[in-house]
């Protein structure tokens, strides 16, 4: 087994270590840079648990060979907040968008890259990017009630909690 | 799994790999297929050589004539998103961004889904029914082999093993056709299709049907040519495409699996074609 050196970024700390060609990038996330808010749900790409944002981009984690992130800026859950939540956090908070929370990293990741690159999508835009980021608990109507609330006032400090 | 990972930078360094491994050697593009068989233990190679890092595989570009051409490492949400492949055909576009979820549209690209012959993906019907041509090399040198001839069966292709997908080459589209993609989809929005249908179609000047091209996913061991449909309906008014659907069942072989019964994909296959058919005959 050929092993690869790694240089990355995880939520703005360099990495850099050594990886076995088989190694996926949730093993690295979770088991070498200790980032455990990414959860492994499926491990075959379907149900969105491992969403992360490689140079801005969505990916399941579970899917992605760690060598991939060579060079790369890497977003979990982790790295959304900076002393504030995020107005998508606090509106997942705010309009009941989660319960048990195993997929909420997830969802949290992928509402992120669908409002930077959509800032204010419709009913549609939502269903369609987050129906890959499944819910057991919700039934998705909170999920979606957060998105549309967090929609637009990205940037903005969120507004005092109760 | 145990292997070796090669990311050569250049594709004759990558034909030089595949030469030397020879069948112990598997390509991998995005991964995404590469990563679930090898975790299946359904592949099992010594070597992985990815593609990512070669230049010479990547962009989506049109093409002098009025075609399009699309690199092997494009992944699906690059044609997608691609303006220039939207300005080729939104029926192209459509069929991509249909494939699964965005997550997986960003990881994998198109040389690696034509090679993985997936009978029920989204992209080989639409580029089969858009005259695709697959673009090959390998040490010996290169050819173009029509897209229909790519796949011959469940997960196989026609590729010897030293070459390498390098793109697909869509000719011009000729002015008045029509182009659509459509997908059958019961159970959820991110599964593959119960049965999808690329058409493309063209009207002569006399409002008789001039060519049309039809090609159905899930519904057999490759994507399937509904030739006998195209050829009852070349030179005939669009009236006569309700009889002609009726010749759909018997092109099409599909299994039982979770997605319906054979003989439920079969029925749904006459019906999905007539809806891709009224969308180009409208």
């Amino acid at each position: 087994m050929s092993t690869h050196r790694l240089s990355f970024t995880l939520n703005g700390t360099k990495h850099e270590l050594e990886v076995a060609a088989d190694r996926l990038l949730i093993e690295v996330i979770r088991d070498d840079c200790g980032a455990t808010g990414t959860k492994l749900g499926c491990a075959v790409g379907v149900c969105g648990a491992c969403s992360v944002l490689v140079d801005g981009e969505l990916l399941s984690a579970c899917l992605l060979p760690a060598v991939f992130a060579d060079g790369r800026r890497i977003t979990t859950v982790e790295g959304l907040a900076k002393n504030d939540l995020t107005p998508l956090q606090d509106a997942f908070i705010r309009e009941g968008g989660f319960q048990c929370g195993i997929c909420t990293p997830g969802q949290l990741i992928a509402a992120t890259a669908l409002l930077s690159e959509q800032p204010r999508p419709d009913h549609e835009a939502i269903r369609t990017w987050m129906m890959g980021n499944l819910c057991r608990c919700t039934g998705y109507y909170g999920i979606e009630r957060a998105i549309q609330k967090a929609s637009g006032v990205g940037g903005q400090s969120p507004p005092n909690r109760l | 799994m145990t292997f070796d990972y090669h990311e050569p930078r250049s594709l004759a360094e990558a034909l030089a790999l595949l030469d030397r491994y020879g069948d112990d050697a598997h390509l991998m593009a995005g991964g995404t297929a590469t990563v679930l068989l090898m975790r299946q233990g359904l592949l099992r190679p010594g070597h992985v050589i990815g593609l990512r890092a070669i230049d010479d595989l990547r962009g989506i570009t049109p093409t002098r004539d009025g075609g399009l051409r699309i690199g092997a490492t494009a992944t699906l949400r690059a044609v997608e998103r691609s303006p220039e492949a939207r300005m080729y055909s939104p029926a192209l576009t459509d069929a991509f961004a249909s494939v699964a979820t965005v997550r997986i549209r960003n990881q994998a690209m198109v040389g690696g889904n034509l090679a993985h012959a997936d009978p029920a993906q989204d992209p080989p019907p639409m580029l089969a029914a858009l005259n695709a041509t697959v673009s090959i090399r390998s040490s010996r040198g290169e050819r173009s082999l029509p897209i229909d001839e790519l796949a011959v069966d469940h997960f196989t292709t026609s590729l010897a093993h030293d070459e390498i997908i390098t793109g697909v080459v869509l000719p011009p589209i000729e002015p008045g056709s029509r182009e659509t993609y459509l997908k059958f989809l019961p159970k959820t929005a991110d599964d593959y299709a119960t049965v999808s249908v690329a058409a493309t179609l063209r009207f002569a000047p006399d409002g008789t049907i001039a060519e049309t091209r039809i090609v159905l996913g899930a519904v057999g061991p490759t994507p399937i040519r509904a030739r006998r449909v195209e050829d009852a309906l070349r030179g005939q008014p669009p009236s006569r495409v309700r009889d002609a659907l009726e010749l759909v069942r018997d092109e099409v072989d599909p299994i039982d699996d979770l997605r319906g019964s054979a003989a439920y994909k079969r029925e749904m296959a006459r019906v999905w074609t007539g809806r891709a058919l009224a969308r180009v005959t409208r």
